[in-house]
């Protein structure tokens, strides 16, 4: 671990998150760090998704602060996230399936001219976002079918790996992905994973929400399980204490 | 953009004037043309409302609010610029009326308050038109714009191609235009890809305005004439023009051209009806029936892309 000589990438402190009556975070801390895969563990309605929301700025926090670098950020909306060089991968993939692979890359971000004009009223650079694209999905080896068709015709690992790789274009310091691998066959599940590992070596931290135990063990640096709310604890995970992880989720202490 | 609505226009162009050889005269075209302009117009900016998911049904109220408008501003100025800015004014307050309404008002689909704002322009302008009734008059630009000519061709067609080249850099070639697709293709995503989707959703209702009071210029310029009862079902037409030209009613897909082929194939349907000696009754039946079979045409198409995908994903496993 590098926690020594540089602070963590990402620090959650004392996350608390209410929703009307319903407690979703409790005091919630952890820490994620440069060229580590952390996995986010917990049963349904343990607060992952609360949390992770939060740190890509879909949600505020109630209490609690979200240091990025070591350096307090306030993340009030997505593109403020992002801005920050936090990259997030949903369960949904929030890909558009009117838009090409190309279009989806660059959606909201697009690269545009000139720079004195409000960004709305700019006209894309087509070519350049083109270019970098191509580049990006051959570095990344993603097959696609088609580069200039709409993604709603591709199947579920290619547009997983579209929502990957979108991430990992823009990533600068943090790669949240959640449940990346959930709707994905064997083989699938395997593209997805070599992808987070690319983000891992290059630097990244890696957020991971995952139900899948054995991608936890084999990808993942740390877990930190959640359970109603709280954080219950924190381990390296492996093949040996793989129980002890399920027995946190779902609070059956051994 | 699809070719299928360009053919079929061809093929409806070519068996009419196989069936009514006065279809073809100079005369009837420069006619189509003329009453396709402001449909086509109008058209243009329910396009950008509909891609983006939504629609407004207020446009044919607004349209006739902002000739009597206009007509009342030319009662107290003679000067064409500013009837012809009141009219746009007029047209794009409205719109922003919608936008503002559904937008901030959280309401769950732009129907309602486009269908309120189509009851409230039609008793504004019977309200405000002079004895509730037709306002004869309209400065000479005005006329000129909508019933002249420049070089043989109506001023009005120009109008819509000037109108339609805009369109075609805004929703092509700039930023909002690509937003406007996003917007329309998935509301979700385009909320964590951190796009203005209020601000998108706005503009959509203000141009579709704008465009609404820029038919008004077309309409009284070619009458000569303010008058409340205007643009009467006018939603329907343009709602078809984009729908029958090949947009999806779902949002997000769907090309400018559409909404302009669209435009001319209703034209050319209700002329060759007319020409036809087709009682007005069944020229409504007929377009009420060709919007049921596009838009049915739009829900198969989608219901055979999540097929396809499904195959697709069982072959890649």
């Amino acid at each position: 671990m590098n926690a020594a000589s540089a602070p963590p990438v990402l620090s959650v402190r004392n996350a608390q998150k209410r929703f009307g009556a319903i407690h979703a975070l409790k005091n919630v801390s952890f820490d994620a760090y440069a060229g580590e895969v952390t996995a986010l563990l917990g049963d349904n309605g343990a607060g992952k998704s609360t949390l992770v929301k939060c740190i890509s700025g879909l949600h505020c926090l109630d209490e609690g602060e979200i240091l990025v670098d070591g350096a307090p950020v306030l993340l009030h909306s997505a593109a403020a996230a992002r801005r920050a060089g936090i990259e997030t991968v949903y369960q949904d993939l929030a890909l558009f399936d009117n838009l090409t692979p190309v279009q989806n890359f660059y959606c909201g971000r697009e690269i545009s001219f000139p720079s004195w004009l409000p960004r709305p009223l700019r006209f894309l650079n087509t070519g350049v976002m083109k270019r970098e694209a191509a580049r990006v999905i051959d570095r990344l080896k993603v097959k696609l079918p088609r580069f200039d068709a709409p993604v709603a015709l591709m199947s579920g690992g290619q547009r997983q790996a579209i929502a990957v790789a979108r991430a990992i274009v823009f990533a600068r310091k943090l790669v949240i992905l959640d449940e990346p691998t959930a709707a994905l066959g064997v083989r699938e599940s395997r593209q997805v994973l070599d992808l987070v590992n690319q983000l891992k070596a290059e630097g990244n931290a890696v957020i991971i929400i995952t139900h899948n135990m054995e991608h936890v063990v084999e990808i993942a640096d740390r877990a930190v399980v959640l359970r109603q709310g709280r954080k219950v604890g924190e381990l390296k995970p492996a093949e040996a204490n793989k129980q002890d992880l399920v027995a946190m989720i779902v609070g059956a202490e051994a | 953009m699809s070719l299928g609505p360009l053919l079929i226009l061809i093929i409806l162009i070519a068996v009419v004037s196989l069936i009514t050889p006065a279809f073809l005269k100079p005369g009837n075209l420069g006619n189509i043309l003329a009453q396709t302009a402001v449909i086509a117009l109008v058209a243009m900016g329910q396009q950008l409302v509909i891609l983006s998911r939504g629609v407004d049904l207020s446009v044919g109220s607004n349209l006739a609010l902002a000739t009597v408008i206009g007509g009342l501003v030319y009662q107290q100025v003679d000067a064409s610029i500013a009837v012809i800015m009141a009219m746009l004014l007029s047209g794009a307050a409205i719109g922003a009326v919608n936008g503002v309404v559904f937008v901030y008002g959280r309401l769950p689909h732009p129907f309602i308050i486009t269908l309120a704002t189509l009851s409230i322009c039609r008793g504004l302008a019977l309200a405000l038109a002079p004895g509730h009734t037709t306002m004869r008059g309209m400065p000479n630009a005005i006329t000129a714009i909508g019933g002249g000519t420049t070089f043989g061709v109506p001023n009005s067609f120009l109008a819509v191609g000037i109108f339609g080249l805009l369109f075609l850099i805004l929703t092509k070639s700039m930023v909002c235009g690509r937003w406007i697709y996003a917007v329309g293709g998935s509301p979700n995503a385009a909320r964590s890809m951190g796009i203005p989707v209020k601000g998108v959703l706005l503009s959509t209702y203000i141009i579709s305005g704008f465009c609404a009071g820029a038919g008004a210029v077309l309409l009284a310029g070619r009458t000569g004439a303010a008058s409340p009862i205007y643009g009467n079902l006018l939603e329907l037409d343009t709602i078809a023009a984009v729908i029958i030209g090949g947009a999806s009613f779902l949002g997000g897909r769907g090309h400018l051209g559409h909404a302009l082929i669209g435009a001319v194939l209703i034209g050319v349907i209700r002329n060759a009806l007319n020409l036809l000696g087709v009682d007005v009754f069944f020229q409504m039946i007929a377009i009420g029936l060709v919007i049921v079979i596009a838009v049915e045409a739009d829900v198969l198409r989608n219901h055979l892309e999540a097929r396809a995908r499904v195959l697709q994903s069982a072959r890649v496993q």
